[in-house]
């Protein structure tokens, strides 16, 4: 299949797995973090970590949409999915709608798909304008669609909002917890046991920013950066560039993935993206708080926002995780975390591996997911328990 | 740690994921329906159940259909409803005979709709000389069903000579599937969600029996068999070596998958070794056989793109082993609950 078999080729990764090994032949350990869920998959997926040589470290980072959504957000929005939220008069009018892999997160004491199977209303849908459909199909429902995810994601739901007002629907609400991939890379750095070398940065998520926002890291951090693909050629190649950078000393930010990545990025999704939504502090799962690190509506677009909508300020916590401030520290975590031993939060910010969890494959596991990191495919510990290490 | 395991039990109701063939399917029936029916035919777990009477060998099978939407590319409820049941029958190494059809219909279900679905039962039927002998008509009030759900049971003669069971597999036998794998589950859920993806995914549905029949009489050494339907190729892999003595190992570059099916997948996150086949079945056979069983399976149009794709191996035992395109190595795992499309 064209843009995929090329770039699963077996021969030219035994070559690219060579040119590494020679390239770092004798040198210290090198610390490469993996910013991106969906590289952790395909690092997984097709036994990368055999074809690289032993003092390669590879991380993974807080890339995964789903494992980064708080516990607050699902709370509230099963909250929202059963209507005990302040508002009276929504009762189980409300349909949820929501990208597949958000079901099994797990809230405090449930998650979407449980609370389905208890009777709200739910459904999977595979892109915003589903979601819209819905909301014309059934006038008398409430259709909250629940907006996570990065940039990649972000503009498809301005793009909604936008059609809704145009189309005039009344009955179209997102609850947002979108987030943006610059702040918590820079957090990272700033996290004393993290000694990284370079960052793999996302792919898709730069299709729509580019290249710019991440040459703060190197100019000002000295941590070369390389976007890469999400294919086993473009993870092997990308990592070769990034070898290349550190044994040369050097810290740039280039880009492999150029056949879809350019450094401006996506121009009209950037232009969507400003339109309606601004930047906001977000809550991280695992990780807390970061100033700026998320995205909300804009105030023309209010009555969009479900949070409006139900009276639902979930935020509520937030007290406690300013006292961090935007300093990661291993402190922060999330209350549920901190009772019950799961140390997502670590593995978020690549400070421990899954193996290191008591939980992991004991009581955390993919029926029964403890951490966010164990739900979505494309997380470290459901990597882990799928693939084995 | 206490803690969290009455929370975590407190909570369990039946989700969907129970229903997937999966991890959570296998644990319902081994922690409820295996103790509580408790005997030696059932604990076998076999498609079919193997009953001696009086000398005759016969298998028994059971399946319900649930499917939406009722009609997809390829196939629909009726054909899937026969087929399915057929093919559960054929891979224990029976030939069937006789099925039956329940029918459980929501009030307002459009009698053309039904006529049309117990045509298409009869036509999969006339394809493979089975008869439809005892029925059963239950109408539910509006909402109390999603439209049509059908039960088949069937019955089936199995042959004195014959004796498949995952205990007769030996350490270099070969694994060959029929043909291409996902078909069926991905042009159902492209269907039921319009994601209007051309050209249309077609569903594989079919019965199996006649092909099967070919490769029973070649005189081949088969030594199991099994439709990899609910959980995919990769579970039913699982399901043969789980708890053996043996192991096995899969070449990913091996395993054929249309065009179609692989850009879905790609797409929504899915993983093909994990959609349901309707029309494929996977056979163990010695390795001084198999070229010759791939053979006869090519010869039938319904087993045309069939393929050697792995074999047994001594160890790491009970596990699926898979060498990925590039020459890596990974573990397949049965499959964990539904697969969920990916949100980027």
């Amino acid at each position: 299949m064209k843009y995929i078999d090329e770039f699963r080729d077996g021969a030219i990764a035994i070559g690219l797995s060579k040119k590494i090994s020679s390239l770092i032949n004798g040198h210290d350990e090198i610390t490469i973090m993996e910013v991106c869920g969906s590289h952790t998959m395909s690092i997984y997926r097709y036994g990368l970590k055999k074809l690289l040589p032993s003092n390669i470290r590879l991380l993974s980072g807080p890339g995964c949409p789903v494992c980064v959504t708080s516990v607050n957000y699902i709370d509230t929005a099963i909250a929202i999915s059963q209507n005990t939220s302040a508002s009276s008069n929504s009762g189980r009018d409300v349909l949820i709608t929501t990208f597949g892999d958000m079901m099994r997160v797990p809230g405090s004491s449930s998650s979407i798909e449980k609370e389905r199977a208890k009777g709200a209303s739910v459904a999977v849908v595979y892109s915003t304008l589903d979601a819209l459909h819905l909301a014309e199909k059934h006038p008398d429902k409430k259709v909250v669609f629940l907006a996570v995810g990065f940039e990649t994601t972000a503009p498809t739901i301005a793009a909604s909002v936008i059609e809704a007002e145009r189309r005039g629907l009344k009955n179209y609400f997102v609850l947002t917890a979108h987030k943006v991939m610059p702040p918590v890379m820079k957090a990272l750095l700033t996290d004393k046991e993290l000694n990284l070398d370079g960052f793999l940065c996302p792919a898709h998520v730069s299709t729509i920013i580019g290249s710019r926002p991440y040459e703060f890291i190197a100019r000002d951090f000295h941590i070369p950066c390389v976007i890469a693909g999400f294919e086993p050629l473009d993870i092997l190649q990308g990592i070769y560039m990034l070898l290349e950078q550190i044994v040369k000393k050097e810290a740039i930010v280039q880009i492999e993935y150029s056949r879809v990545a350019k450094r401006e990025g996506n121009p009209t999704a950037l232009a969507l993206l400003d339109k309606v939504f601004e930047p906001c502090d977000v809550e991280w799962r695992g990780l807390g708080f970061i100033p700026q690190s998320g995205l909300k509506l804009r105030s023309q677009y209010e009555r969009f926002d479900a949070r409006t909508v139900f009276r639902i300020s979930d935020f509520v916590v937030s007290a406690q995780s300013n006292d961090f401030g935007f300093q990661i520290n291993s402190a922060i975590c999330n209350p549920q975390s901190a009772i019950n031993g799961c140390i997502c939060g670590d593995i978020l910010r690549g400070v421990k591996t899954p193996s290191e969890c008591k939980l992991f494959k004991n009581i955390c596991n993919p029926e029964h997911p403890v951490g966010a990191c164990m739900v979505s495919s494309e997380g470290t510990c459901a990597a882990y328990y799928k693939y084995g290490e | 740690m206490q803690l969290i395991i009455n929370m975590v039990n407190k909570n369990i109701t039946i989700t969907l994921a129970h229903g997937s063939g999966g991890k959570l399917t296998h644990e319902l029936v081994q922690r409820l329906f295996l103790p509580n029916f408790n005997n030696d035919v059932l604990s076998l777990l076999g498609d079919s159940a193997i009953l001696n009477i009086n000398g005759t060998k016969l298998a028994f099978t059971t399946d319900s259909y649930v499917v939406k939407p009722l009609f997809f590319p390829g196939g629909d409820i009726g054909r899937l409803a026969v087929s399915g049941t057929i093919n559960d029958l054929a891979v224990v190494g029976a030939e069937p005979m006789f099925l039956s059809a329940g029918f459980i219909i929501e009030e307002g279900f459009e009698m053309s709709l039904l006529e049309r679905i117990v045509g298409s039962m009869r036509e999969t039927t006339a394809l493979t000389g089975v008869d439809i002998v005892t029925g059963d008509t239950k109408v539910v009030e509006s909402g109390s069903a999603d439209g049509l759900y059908i039960n088949t049971c069937g019955i089936g003669i199995v042959n004195d000579s014959i004796n498949l069971s995952t205990s007769s597999i030996e350490i270099g036998d070969k694994i060959i599937i029929s043909g291409t794998i996902g078909d069926h589950g991905m042009a159902v859920l492209s269907e039921r969600e319009s994601l209007g993806f051309t050209p249309s995914i077609k569903s594989d549905c079919a019965p199996l029996s006649g092909m099967i029949k070919k490769i029973l009489a070649s005189g081949a050494h088969i030594k199991f068999m099994r439709d990899p339907t609910r959980g995919g190729l990769a579970t039913t892999l699982n399901e043969i070596v789980n708890t053996q003595k043996y192991g096995t190992v899969i070449e990913e570059q091996a395993i054929p998958v249309n065009d179609g099916v692989r850009a879905l997948c790609e797409i929504l996150g899915y993983d093909p070794l994990y959609i349901a086949n309707e029309g494929k079945v996977v056979i163990v056979v010695s390795a001084h056989d198999a070229d010759k069983v791939c053979e006869i399976l090519k010869e039938d149009s319904l087993g045309r793109d069939a393929a050697i794709i792995g074999e047994i191996i001594p160890e790491p035992t009970g596990k699926v082993c898979l060498k990925t395109v590039i020459g890596g190595t990974r573990i397949l795992d049965m499959l964990v609950g539904d697969q969920l499309p990916r949100i980027c």
